[in-house]
C-alpha cells in the first residue's frame, strides 16, 4: 500500500503548516509592536507572541465552519482561523477595509467567513456566546464544534460557570480553551485562582484536561480528541493550555515589574512553540534549518505587503459612523 | 503690607483622587479599597500607586476578575460596618456589577425600613476618545443617576476628583462616582488641605448673561472652551457644572437660565435618555415663562463607540458642536 510512504509525508506537510501559522502569528504581532512604537496604530493592542502553539495546535483541529470566540488577545486566534493579515492590519489601523470596516479595532475582530465569531474586550465575556453557538450546532442539526478562548483571568467569572454547567446538562459541543498564561494583567494567577483549577469544570461534569501549551504537535493531538469526542456529541470539554505572554499585558507594558527577566528568558529559552517544533523536526531528520528560512521569509513578505496594504487604505467615510447599529 | 501671592499648588486628576482616598483613609480606619489591579500595580491607570506601600494589602485589596462578585462583598462588608470604596477599572464593567449596584447597595436602606446602611463608594470611568473601542469608551452614569438610593458624582476637574471623593466615601449612602479617564493626566489647583464639596450644589464655572450651558464631567472643559469662542462673537455663556446627577441642584440652573433666557445641556453620556434629558426637562419646566428659546442638549452619538478615530472623534460633543449650537440658540447667523 502507497499510504505508508505518504503518511509521514503528509504529517510533515501539516507540521510545517503549523510552524508556518506560528511564525505568522509572530511576526503580525512583532509588527503590531512596531505601529505601536511609531504611533501609527491607535490605542494599545495585547500581543500573542509566546502563545502562539495554543491558537494553531487549537485551530488546526477545526473544520473552517467549525467556530471560535476570542479574546482581547486574539490577533492570534484570528490568523490560526483563517483570516488574512492585510485585513487585519487595516483594522488595527481603523481603515475602511479592515474586517470590521474600522469600527472593531483589535480587540473586536470578528470574520464569520472562517468561523470567528469575534474578539472580546470584556473578559470572559464569550462565554456565553460559544455555548450558545454550540446549543445552536445541536439545533440545527450540523456537527459544528464551537471553542471559547479565555485566558486564567476569565476563571474569574462566574459566566463561565454557569455555561459550562448548562452545557454539561445538555452535552453542548462546546470547547472551554482556557490560555493560562500566568498572569491577568499585572497579577500572578497564584493571586486569583484558589484551588485545583481543573476541579472547576470537573465538578460541573465536564471533561478536563491540561496540556503543554507551548507544544503544538501537544496541542493538536490533544484538542483532536476533544473535537471528536464533541461531534459525536459526547459533550462539551476543558482545556488548560500552559503558556506565557512574552511581551506585556499590552503594547505599552514595557517595564513587567510583576515578573522576573529569568522566568521569562526561561520560557523563551526553553519553551518557545516555535524552536520547539523547529528542533524536533530537525532532530527527527524529517527538515533542515533551510526549510524554516525560507518559510520565515515567506512570511515576512506576507506581512511587509499587508501592513503596506493597511497604511495605503482609506478611513471609513465619516457616514459610516451611524450605519450598522441595527441590522 | 502686601502678601506674597503664593502658587496654588496644582495636582493631576489622578493625583487628586489618591490623595482623597490616602486622606480618608488615614481618617477613618473602616475605609478600604478593592478590585482588579490596584495593589502592586496601583490600578493600571496609576491612580492607585503608592497606596498599598502606606496602607498594607489588608486595605488595598486585588481581587479575580469577579466585578459582581466583589461588588457583592463590598455591600455585604457596607451594611455591616466598614465603608468600602469599590474599584471597578472601566464603566463599561458596572455593567457585569449592575445587579449588586442597583439591586442590592441601592435598596438595602429603604427595604430595611432604614435600619441597614450601606456607605460604600463605586468608583469607575467614563470618557471615549481614548481608541479603546465599543466595550472601553462608555459613559453609563445615567444608568445609575436613574435608579433611586444611589448617589452620582461627576467630577469635571482636579478640585472636584479631589472634593467629591472625599464627601462620597464621608457619605453612608452609596455613591458610584466617574471619573474621566481621559482626564487622569490634567493639572490644576488642588489644596493641601482638607475640603469636601457637598453633594447636590452646582457651581458657576463661568458667569454670562446670554446663555446657560450646563455641562458635566469631561464636557465642563469642552463648553468652557466654547464660551470663549462665543465670547469672541459678543455672546456671554455662563457655564454650570451640576457636579453631581443626583442629587442634583435644579434650582441654580433654572435661575441661570432665568436669567439668560436660553439653555444648553452637554454631557457625554449617550443623547437618548440621557442625562441631558433630565437637566433639560427640569430648566424647561423651571424657567418656562423667561426662555426665549427651546432648551437644546447634545449627547453622545447614540452609536456603539467606534475605534476608528475618524469615526469616533464625531460621537462625542465638540467645542465646535457646542459652539455652533449655541450660536444658533442666540440666533446669531
Ligand atoms: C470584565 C472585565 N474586567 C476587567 C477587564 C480588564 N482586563 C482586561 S484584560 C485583563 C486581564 C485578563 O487576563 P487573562 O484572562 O488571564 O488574559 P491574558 O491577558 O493573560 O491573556 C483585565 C483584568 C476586562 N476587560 N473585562
Ligand atoms: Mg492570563
Amino acid at each position: 500500500m502507497t499510504t505508508r510512504a505518504i503518511e509521514p509525508r503528509m504529517e510533515l506537510e501539516a507540521n510545517l503548516h503549523m510552524y508556518r501559522q506560528m511564525a505568522k502569528i509572530r511576526a503580525f504581532d512583532e509588527q503590531v509592536n512596531e505601529l505601536y512604537k511609531s504611533a501609527k496604530m491607535p490605542g494599545l493592542a495585547h500581543l500573542y507572541i509566546g502563545e502562539e502553539a495554543v491558537a494553531v495546535g487549537v485551530c488546526e483541529a477545526l473544520r473552517r465552519d467549525d467556530l471560535i470566540t476570542s479574546t482581547h488577545r486574539g490577533h492570534g486566534h484570528c490568523l490560526a482561523k483563517g483570516a488574512a493579515v492585510n485585513r487585519m492590519f487595516a483594522e488595527l489601523l481603523g481603515k475602511e477595509p479592515g474586517y470590521c470596516r474600522g469600527k472593531g479595532g483589535s480587540m473586536h475582530i470578528a470574520d464569520p467567513e472562517t468561523g470567528n465569531l469575534g474578539a472580546n474586550a470584556i473578559v470572559g465575556g464569550s462565554a456565553g456566546i460559544a455555548t450558545g453557538a454550540a446549543l445552536s450546532a445541536k439545533m440545527r442539526g450540523t456537527d459544528q464544534v464551537a471553542v471559547c478562548f479565555f485566558g486564567d483571568g476569565a476563571l474569574g467569572q462566574g459566566l463561565l460557570y454557569e455555561v459550562m454547567n448548562m452545557a454539561a446538562l445538555w452535552r453542548l459541543p462546546v470547547i472551554y480553551l482556557c490560555e493560562n498564561n500566568l498572569y491577568g494583567e499585572y497579577t500572578p494567577c497564584g493571586e486569583t485562582i484558589a484551588g485545583d483549577i481543573l476541579a472547576r469544570p470537573r465538578a460541573l461534569g465536564v471533561h478536563a484536561e491540561s496540556v503543554d501549551g507551548q507544544d503544538v504537535q501537544a496541542v493538536h493531538a490533544t484538542m483532536r480528541r476533544l473535537v471528536e469526542r464533541a461531534r459525536r456529541g459526547e459533550g462539551p470539554a476543558f482545556l488548560e493550555c500552559k503558556t506565557y505572554r512574552y511581551y506585556g499585558h499590552h503594547v505599552g507594558d514595557v517595564n513587567r515589574e510583576y515578573r522576573t527577566r529569568e522566568e521569562e528568558r526561561e520560557w523563551m529559552s526553553k519553551h518557545d512553540p516555535l524552536e520547539t517544533l523547529a528542533s524536533r523536526l530537525t532532530t527527527q531528520g524529517l527538515a533542515d534549518a533551510g526549510v524554516f528560512e525560507r518559510i520565515l521569509t515567506d512570511v515576512k513578505a506576507e506581512i511587509d505587503g499587508g501592513v503596506q496594504f493597511a497604511l495605503a487604505a482609506p478611513y471609513p467615510e465619516p457616514n459610516e459612523v451611524d450605519q450598522d447599529v441595527y441590522a | 503690607m502686601s502678601t506674597p501671592e503664593v502658587a496654588a499648588r496644582e495636582l493631576t486628576y489622578g493625583e487628586a483622587v489618591r490623595e482623597a482616598i490616602a486622606e480618608e483613609m488615614r481618617r477613618d480606619p473602616r475605609v478600604f479599597l478593592i478590585g482588579e489591579d490596584v495593589a502592586e500595580a496601583g490600578h493600571p491607570f496609576k491612580v492607585l500607586t503608592g497606596l498599598v506601600q502606606e496602607f498594607g494589602t489588608k486595605r488595598i485589596i486585588d481581587t479575580p476578575i469577579s466585578e459582581p462578585g466583589y461588588a457583592g462583598i463590598g455591600v455585604g462588608a457596607a451594611m455591616t460596618g466598614m465603608r468600602p470604596i469599590v474599584d471597578v477599572m472601566f464603566g463599561d464593567f458596572i455593567t457585569l456589577a449592575m445587579d449588586q449596584i442597583v439591586n442590592q447597595a441601592a435598596k438595602v436602606h429603604y427595604m430595611s425600613g432604614g435600619k441597614l446602611k450601606v456607605p460604600i463608594v463605586f468608583r469607575t470611568t467614563l470618557g471615549a476618545t481614548r481608541r479603546s473601542a465599543a466595550q472601553h469608551s462608555q459613559s453609563l452614569h445615567a444608568w445609575v443617576s436613574h435608579i433611586p438610593g444611589l448617589k452620582v458624582a461627576l467630577p469635571s476637574g482636579p478640585y472636584e476628583a479631589k472634593g467629591l471623593m472625599k464627601t462620597a466615601i464621608r457619605d453612608d449612602s452609596p455613591v458610584v462616582i466617574f471619573e474621566d479617564k481621559m482626564m487622569y493626566r490634567t493639572k490644576g489647583p488642588v489644596p493641601a488641605e482638607d475640603y469636601t464639596i457637598p453633594f447636590g450644589v452646582a457651581e458657576v464655572k463661568r458667569a454670562g448673561t446670554d446663555i446657560t450651558i450646563v455641562a458635566t464631567s469631561s464636557m465642563v472643559g469642552v463648553a468652557l472652551g466654547a464660551a470663549k469662542l462665543l465670547e469672541e462673537i459678543g455672546i456671554g455663556a455662563e457655564v454650570i457644572d451640576p457636579r453631581t446627577t443626583y442629587p442634583l441642584d435644579k434650582q441654580a440652573m433654572i435661575d441661570s437660565a432665568k436669567k439668560t433666557s436660553r439653555a444648553l445641556v452637554v454631557d457625554e453620556g449617550y443623547e437618548r435618555y440621557g442625562v441631558t434629558a433630565e437637566i433639560a426637562s427640569a430648566i424647561a419646566e423651571g424657567a418656562f415663562y423667561h426662555l426665549d428659546a427651546p432648551v437644546k442638549r447634545i449627547g453622545a452619538m447614540d452609536v456603539p463607540v467606534p475605534f476608528s478615530p475618524v469615526l469616533e472623534d464625531l460621537t462625542v460633543p465638540s467645542e465646535r458642536t457646542v459652539f455652533e449650537t449655541a450660536k444658533a440658540l442666540c440666533r446669531k447667523a
